[in-house]
């Protein structure tokens, strides 16, 4: 099983208003194919841990590797490149781009990437609204669509570059129990057909009991 | 690696959707560069014509011989008073003619120089218009009235007859407009003229002549060299004046010292005689120049606010874009090329609005006695305003652009997300 994440003695502090330990020497490994949820009380520091993995955060210090590269100390170009080729995202809330129709969001990621031609990029986006189920919904504007939809479309885009892993802060919290099936039925089959990696962070004690692991968190430490 | 297509492609997306807003930054922008083409054409139009007014009738270098007392009085070659302080008292100026030596010779050289375009020879007379017991005091000038047309526009300021009908008449004469007013003479009529000395000609009037000046209007006419030279009574070689143009007028004041140094003439050149004119034509500029600033400043103060407003608005957008891959330079980019957009379309209409503005400036009738031959505003057509006017509007909107933008590359996507 080879490693795509790892965090080695990962340590945050947050200086103001009082300096204060948020991240204790937290050190893990995510694997190839594996869907994980991080699972702790409000404040216990797992939204911070996310965002030092997704390489938004960078103010820590420890070590972070992707596919087994050191990305720690990279510039904040080549993070963002990362990001945009190696990391996919879902947020509690959609975060869609409201002017834009829900294909043009889901290619977005892949122009800038600017690997394919836009008629490739064009033909992956539809099969991955295929995939979710939702490839009626590609003309219309992303604001006019319902929430469930709102997070698939969020899940189509973090899909677009063919990720290494796919992170997830509260992804099913602002949505009611159908709809979290839903997408929790997503995740799991992307992980089994595909070997996605996933690393969800969430609430939802029902959601991560059926997640392969469960990492707990609390006093911003990993108690298991 | 900047991704261009992508970058325009988001940027014009949020403009498309915020029209209203997006609308009115560029309408500032276009009222700003349309104000400063109406302006700045209508402004160097009127300075243009004010110049020419004036400039367009003065030579180069004028080149005659001054009356003036001799520098050296001959006190000053006596040895013994060589140490001590002379005063001399009631000093006249020198004895010596007015006719310049070898006058036509000179020409001729001159004529050779290649800066210069022509060389005209002018004898000046002072005269006495005659209307029964009245006599009015006037200038005559002899002149080579076709060579006068073609470099110092003439023709312009010949509102009744023409050049050519002095050249064919012997004894014509294009007399000022003040005069022919005053003594009811049109063309066709004869008028009489007396010089000091008291000899009485009579002239035909060939045309009349307005320079838009009203004292020269009632003191000056115009007649042949040769006319004058016989009404003076001298030979075909007597010129008082010669009237040099020259094709780069920056020549004029080193040309002018050398002239006097070799001929040992007056040569006076056209800045030395009208510097004032300068000073008035830059102070118009200055004047144009910082209204039209100060009208871009507050267009740039408008794109400033309305793209901070912007960035407030899409702060998610930011957090998304900048988590999905764009750094913080792609977000940049697309802020800065929606300034630079709203400042281009902005400014493209601006010059079509001054150039609209101008052209119907151009045709509002202004007539005044001063300027016989001016029947409409000057409007100054320069391609060169048009171009500094698109420039200001890019780099006005350039400075109004970059703060908002750099604000957008620095805000920390995972603070948005996070407090939301």
């Amino acid at each position: 099983m080879s490693t795509v994440l790892e965090a080695k003695n990962v340590n945050k502090y947050f200086k103001k208003p009082v300096l204060f330990h948020v991240l204790k020497d937290i050190s893990f490994k995510i694997n190839k194919g594996e869907f994980v949820s991080i699972m702790g009380k409000s404040g216990c520091g797992k939204s911070t841990l996310l965002y030092i993995l997704s390489t938004m955060d960078t103010d820590y210090e420890g070590e972070l590797l992707l596919n087994n590269e050191l990305i720690t100390g990279n510039t904040r170009d080549q993070l963002s490149y990362i990001r945009n080729k190696h990391i996919g995202f879902v947020f509690q809330f959609h975060y869609l781009l409201s002017e834009f129709t829900v294909l043009e969001n889901v290619m977005l990621p892949a122009k800038k990437l600017g690997e394919k031609s836009y008629q490739e990029i064009e033909n992956d986006a539809m099969q991955k609204l295929k995939i979710l189920n939702i490839e009626h919904l590609a003309t219309k504007k992303a604001s006019r669509i319902s929430g469930g939809e709102k997070q698939r479309v969020a899940i189509a885009r973090a899909l677009i570059n063919n990720p290494s892993i796919i992170m997830g802060d509260e992804p099913t919290g602002n949505l009611d129990s159908h709809n979290s099936e839903n997408v929790f039925n997503i995740f799991k089959q992307l992980s089994k057909e595909q070997g996605l990696s996933l690393l969800i962070v969430t609430h939802d004690e029902d959601f991560a009991k059926k997640t392969d692991r469960i990492i707990t968190m609390e006093d911003g430490k990993i108690i298991a | 690696m900047v991704n261009w297509k992508v970058i325009l492609n988001i940027a014009k997306t949020h403009l498309l959707t915020k029209i209203k807003q997006t609308a009115i930054a560029a309408l500032g922008v276009t009222f700003g560069i349309g104000a400063y083409i109406t302006l700045v054409s209508f402004m160097t139009g009127l300075n243009t014509m004010l110049d020419d007014l004036i400039l367009n009738q003065t030579p180069h270098i004028h080149i005659y011989n001054e009356i003036e007392p001799s520098k050296n009085q001959p006190i000053s070659l006596y040895d013994e008073f060589k140490n001590s302080m002379n005063v001399v008292h009631s000093i006249k100026p020198k004895l010596s003619q007015k006719k310049i030596h070898n006058a036509l010779p000179i020409i001729n050289y001159l004529e050779e120089n290649e800066q210069v375009r022509g060389a005209l020879p002018q004898i000046k007379a002072t005269i006495f218009y005659i209307a029964g017991s009245i006599e009015i005091g006037g200038n005559l000038l002899g002149v080579n009235i076709l060579d006068e047309a073609k470099l110092f526009n003439l023709n312009d300021y010949i509102v009744k007859g023409s050049p050519e009908a002095l050249f064919n008449t012997e004894n014509g004469i294009l007399l000022g407009i003040g005069i022919a007013e005053k003594m009811a003479l049109d063309v066709g009529d004869r008028i009489q003229i007396s010089t000091i000395t008291g000899e009485v000609f009579p002239l035909k009037i060939v045309g009349l002549y307005q320079s838009g000046i009203a004292d020269i209007d009632a003191m000056q006419s115009f007649s042949n060299l040769k006319t004058v030279q016989r009404i003076l009574g001298e030979a075909e070689n007597y010129v008082t004046d010669i009237n040099v143009k020259l094709y780069n007028i920056e020549n004029a004041l080193p040309l002018s010292k050398k002239i006097e140094q070799q001929f040992k003439l007056k040569a006076v050149d056209i800045n030395t005689a009208n510097a004032q004119f300068e000073t008035g034509t830059n102070i118009r500029n200055l004047i144009t120049y910082a209204v039209s600033i100060t009208l871009l400043v507050v267009a740039g103060f408008g794109i400033y606010n309305i793209l901070n407003m912007f960035i407030y608005e899409k702060m998610n957008d930011i957090a998304i874009l900048k988590a999905t891959g764009f750094s913080g330079k792609d977000v940049q980019l697309i802020f800065m090329s929606q300034a630079m957009i709203i400042g281009f379309i902005g400014g493209v209409l601006g010059l079509l609005i001054g150039l609209i503005f101008t052209n119907i400036i151009s045709t509002i009738p202004f007539q005044t006695q001063a300027l016989p031959r001016i029947k409409t505003y000057p409007i100054n057509f320069n391609p060169w305003f048009y171009f500094i006017g698109i420039l200001f509007a890019m780099v006005s909107t350039f400075f109004a652009g970059y703060l908002p933008s750099r604000k957008a590359k620095k805000i920390d996507p995972v603070t948005i997300i996070r407090g939301q």
